[in-house]
């Protein structure tokens, strides 16, 4: 928000927003997500995510932006990217199990988020710390939502994790940075960024800095 | 001087502690680990139970509030990272005259490797050029060690894990600053402060708390507004002024609408501690740390076998 003379937001302080966001019902997301499912989810929303979802960070948005192939088995049209890099062990049968796995930072992969949902046909991206205008422009245009997971509940999104059937570029990128396979049931996240142009985070820093200079 | 429960410490003047103390010390910093890592200290607990309660029902804000508390409960029930990110390992060790810090160091990082093993902590050191991590959280800067030499024979040992996230936020000021119109006094350090928790909204994982040094040098600085993290959540400020600083901090950032996880929303600040260096004449820093919700300290007296005493938060 570009701030004019005085130092205000341009956009008036739209505290009224706070008490917009109030939850009706959680909504149910399933994958894979039509378009007119994610157009139809405004900021604010809380949703429950079942089905699949694969984490990529920093090495694999970097590999995809610039003209990487996905593997055999990552299919990402209509789906849903998590930035996300789990702790995860092998249980006595041989089986991957995810211990910890809370959201990752965002906006490192801003300079890469568009031309994946783009590219891939992303239908959300589950992070933390909101993205920024390229992300939100995406987002718009081609029918995407970002979605905010809270930062640092590795405990309570890691139960949602039922099953990690696969594991991607692990030799490649190593654990964390490799693409997991997580099949979720009700994977709580909130939408802040819509495919109608909103960001929350844009909406709240506006409010809050109109807010802040009323005591300073 | 000393009672003889201390004698063992004190045998180590000049030399290495006892192989017996080394085994104990380093069951005891594993458990410290273990414990810093999967369980809040009451005093933040206790806050953000509070910050739970004044959220309205039924918006975002209290809803990012129940999953902060549930993930409370199930990391202590499971003893498993409250968040994955187990962050910066800080140990602070307040300890007598003669006692053998190079000893604590080789207990320390042994303790580190082995807690990393059992997954207390993330493989989460990376060496800065490579890019390499060896899994060990051991290596230059990892864990950083402060020793401060007291007049007791008590040995205490205070550990901070502190995530990246909010490391990223953390800010420093230089004042006079123009554009906040912020001089040279608690006023231009209370803009400061607060223009910090404008520009972090939710992005270190809030409701977070701040660790403030108003002075030193750029180092000195930032190193003493960690240190403020040991402080208890419910304690005051001994200086009057700073105090009320403290206070009207929380109570202002609360007032912006940031709220959880930048949400939007009351809770925006769980508390603000604030030390004080002197400076030079010529600089004038705020150096503001920010902790997450998920704020990770605990600390232990340790007895003469290196085994822990008793539990200080």
């Amino acid at each position: 928000m570009a701030p004019n003379r005085s130092g205000r937001p341009l956009t008036p302080p739209s505290m009224t927003l706070l008490l917009h966001h109030s939850v009706s019902a959680m909504i149910e997301l399933s994958t894979p997500v039509s378009e007119a499912a994610v157009r139809g989810l405004k900021v604010g929303d809380e949703v429950g995510i079942t089905g699949t979802l694969f984490t990529g960070r920093d090495a694999v948005h970097k590999y995809l932006y610039d003209g990487g192939q996905l593997p055999p088995g990552v299919n990402l049209k209509g789906g849903i990217l998590y930035h996300c890099g789990p702790v995860i062990i092998k249980d006595e049968q041989g089986n991957w199990k995810c211990v910890a796995a809370g959201p990752t930072t965002s906006i490192r992969e801003e300079p890469y988020q568009a031309q994946i949902i783009r590219d891939l046909g992303l239908r959300g991206v589950i992070g933390k710390g909101g993205m920024g205008e390229k992300t939100v422009e995406a987002c718009k245009q081609y029918g995407c939502v970002y979605l905010h997971a809270v930062g640092g509940a590795a405990q309570v999104l890691a139960e949602c994790i039922k099953r990690v059937p696969n594991v991607y570029f692990m030799e490649k990128f190593g654990a964390p940075e490799a693409i997991w396979e997580f099949q979720v049931v009700s994977f709580p996240a909130v939408v802040t960024i819509d495919a109608q142009g909103n960001s929350l985070h844009k909406e709240i820093f506006a409010a809050s800095q109109a807010e802040l200079a009323k005591y300073v | 001087m000393y009672s003889n429960q201390w004698q063992r410490w004190l045998t180590s003047i000049g030399g290495a502690l006892s192989l017996r103390t080394m085994n104990g010390l380093q069951n005891s910093l594993l458990e410290l680990v273990r414990r810093t890592s999967a369980e809040i200290p009451d005093d933040v607990h206790k806050a953000i139970l509070d910050s739970l309660e004044r959220e309205k029902q039924g918006t975002i804000a209290a809803s990012a509030m129940k999953i902060i508390e549930q993930n409370i409960a199930l990391a202590k029930n499971k003893s498993q990272p409250i968040c994955q990110d187990t962050g910066s390992i800080i140990f602070y060790v307040d300890c007598p005259q003669g006692f053998d810090q190079l000893g604590f160091e080789q207990a320390a990082r042994e303790a580190v490797k082995l807690a990393t093993k059992k997954g207390y902590l993330r493989q989460n050191s990376v060496d800065s050029i490579t890019g390499k991590n060896d899994g060990t959280n051991v290596g230059p800067g990892s864990p950083a060690i402060h020793f401060h030499q007291h007049a007791s024979p008590e040995v205490s040992v205070r550990l901070v894990l502190k995530g990246g996230g909010c490391e990223n936020v953390g800010a420093q000021y230089s004042l006079p600053n123009e554009k906040l119109k912020a001089g040279r006094d608690l006023d231009g350090c209370r803009k400061a402060i607060l223009d910090a928790v404008l520009q972090a909204q939710g992005k270190g994982c809030g409701p977070g708390i701040l660790g403030v040094c108003i002075g030193g040098d750029r180092a000195t600085g930032y190193e003493f507004s960690k240190q403020q993290f040991l402080r208890k959540l419910e304690d005051s400020n001994p200086n009057p002024e700073l105090d009320k600083l403290e206070r009207d901090i929380v109570e202002t950032a609360n007032k912006l609408g940031i709220g959880p996880m930048g949400f939007g929303g009351k809770t925006t600040l769980l508390g603000t501690k604030i030390g004080v260096l002197n400076r030079l004449p010529a600089s004038y820093f705020v150096s503001i740390s920010y902790m997450c919700w998920a704020y990770r300290r605990q600390g232990v007296t340790l007895d003469s076998n290196g085994g822990i005493q008793k539990w200080l938060y």
